[in-house]
C-alpha cells in the first residue's frame, strides 16, 4: 500500500483517533459499552456506515450546492443507517434491542457527519473510503478497550467467557454511568501521555 | 402529580446526558464558558420541549403501523411506515430549529443573538434526536411526550451548566498534560454522574 493512503487508514487508529483526539462521537462509546458483544456490533455498524456514507458524499461532492450540503449530508447518513438498523433488527435482532436508541443515533453521531464535512467533501472516493474505514476502526478500538475493561469489572467476564474466579462479586460501578465516564477518561489519560498529545 | 413525577424523572434520576450518555459531544465544546453553556442550555430547553412533541405527533399520524387509517376515503389501515422513522425525526428537528431561528430573529431578537450560532448546532445535538427516540421507545402520551421533552432538556442545561461552572475553577489548577482538557472532564462528569445517582429513588 502507498505510504499516503496507509497514513490515512492508520493515523485514526491512535495519533488522530476520532474519539480521544478529535473528541468526536463521545456518546455512543459510553452508552454501548456495558458488554463487548454490543460494543463489537455498534463499531461495525458505525464503521460501514461511516465508510459508505464517505463514498457516496464524495462521489456526489461535485454536484452538491454549499448552501444545503448539511441536508444532503444528513439525508444521505439517515438512510445508511436505516438500512443499518433494519439489518440488525432482521440478523441480531437480541443485540438489536439490547442497542435500542444507539443505532438511531449513528445519525447524530458527530464521527459520521465531521468526517463527511472535513475529508469526504473535498476528496475522491478512494481516499474518503479509507479515511472511512480508518475513523470507524479507530472508533471500535476504543470502543471495544472501553467495553472490556467495563465488561471484566462490572462481570468477570470477556464476550461472555469467565475469566475471574466464580466467586468474584462483580463491581456495580464499572456498569453504571459514573464508572464509563470515569473509564473513559482514564483511556484518554492513557493514551494522550502515550502519544504526547497536549490540549491547551 | 404524574407529570410531576416525570418531570423530576427525566430531569435529575434519568438524566438524559449523565445517564443515558446523549449530547455529549457539545457538552465537551461548549461547557468551557459559563455564558455559553447557559445560551446553549436554555436553546436545548426550547428546541427539546418543541421537537418531542412534534415527532410524537408524527409517529402518531403518519408512521406507526395502521397509522393512517384516518385518511378518508382510501384504505390505507395495514399501512406500517415505521421504517421511515428515522429520516422523519431528523427532517423535522432541522426544520423546527430552523422555525425557531425564525421566529426568535423576528419577535425576540435580543434572544436570538445571545444564542448565536447555537440554535442551528441544535440540530446535530444526539440529545435531541435521542429524546424523541426514547419518546417513541417509552410509548409517552403527548401530555408525556411535552413533559418529557421540558424535563430532559432541563437535564441537560442543568449538567451543562454546572460543569462550565466546575470548569471555570479547575482552570487555575494542576493537572498531568495528557488529563488536560477532555481527560479531567470525562472524569468530572463520571463524578457529577454519581452525584445525580443520589437521587434515584425518588418516587412523587
Amino acid at each position: 500500500m502507498a505510504s499516503a493512503s496507509k497514513k490515512l487508514l492508520m493515523d485514526p487508529f491512535s495519533d488522530n483517533n476520532p474519539i480521544t483526539v478529535q473528541v468526536l462521537g463521545i456518546c455512543s462509546a459510553l452508552a454501548v459499552t456495558v458488554k463487548v458483544d454490543t460494543a463489537i456490533v455498534m463499531a461495525l455498524a458505525l464503521t460501514s456506515v461511516v465508510s459508505l456514507s464517505n463514498v457516496v458524499i464524495s462521489l456526489l461532492r461535485n454536484v452538491i450546492p454549499s448552501g444545503i450540503r448539511m441536508i444532503v449530508e444528513m439525508a444521505v447518513i439517515a438512510s445508511l443507517v436505516i438500512v443499518a438498523d433494519q439489518l440488525l433488527r432482521a440478523y441480531l435482532f437480541d443485540i438489536s434491542k439490547q442497542l435500542s436508541v444507539f443505532v438511531g443515533l449513528i445519525i447524530t453521531n458527530c464521527i459520521v457527519m465531521g468526517r463527511a464535512e472535513a475529508f469526504a467533501l473535498q476528496n475522491p472516493p478512494k481516499e474518503s473510503l479509507l479515511d472511512g474505514l480508518g475513523n470507524g476502526i479507530g472508533y471500535g478500538i476504543i470502543l471495544i478497550a472501553v467495553a472490556s475493561i467495563r465488561e471484566i469489572l462490572g462481570f468477570g467476564s470477556w464476550l461472555g467467557f469467565r475469566l475471574l474466579p466464580e466467586n468474584y462479586m462483580g463491581n456495580g460501578l464499572a456498569l453504571l454511568a459514573p464508572g464509563a465516564f470515569i473509564i473513559l477518561g482514564l483511556l484518554i489519560w492513557l493514551q494522550r501521555t502515550i502519544t504526547k498529545f497536549v490540549e491547551e | 402529580m404524574e407529570y410531576v413525577s416525570l418531570a423530576i424523572k427525566s430531569i435529575f434520576i434519568e438524566n438524559i446526558l449523565l445517564a443515558y450518555f446523549l449530547g455529549m459531544c457539545s457538552f465537551l465544546a461548549c461547557s468551557k464558558k459559563v455564558d455559553t453553556a447557559f445560551g446553549l442550555g436554555f436553546a436545548v430547553i426550547f428546541v427539546q420541549t418543541i421537537t418531542v412533541p412534534a415527532n410524537w405527533a408524527i409517529r402518531h399520524f403518519l408512521l406507526r403501523p395502521g397509522a393512517l387509517s384516518w385518511v378518508p376515503g382510501v384504505d390505507l389501515g395495514g399501512l406500517d411506515l415505521s421504517f421511515l422513522t428515522f429520516i422523519c425525526f431528523i427532517a423535522t428537528i432541522a426544520s423546527m430549529v430552523q422555525l425557531v431561528e425564525m421566529i426568535l430573529d423576528k419577535f425576540f431578537p435580543a434572544l436570538y443573538h445571545a444564542l448565536g450560532i447555537f440554535l442551528p448546532l441544535i440540530t446535530v445535538n444526539c440529545a435531541i434526536l435521542g429524546g424523541s427516540l426514547f419518546m417513541v421507545e417509552r410509548d409517552y402520551s403527548l401530555a408525556s411526550a411535552t413533559v418529557f421533552g421540558f424535563g430532559s432538556g432541563a437535564g441537560w442545561a442543568l449538567a451543562i451548566c454546572s460543569m462550565a461552572a466546575i470548569r471555570k475553577k479547575l482552570r487555575y489548577s494542576h493537572l498531568p498534560s495528557g488529563l488536560k482538557g477532555l481527560g479531567i472532564t470525562m472524569i468530572m462528569t463520571g463524578l457529577m454522574a454519581m452525584a445525580f445517582m443520589c437521587f434515584s429513588g425518588i418516587n412523587l
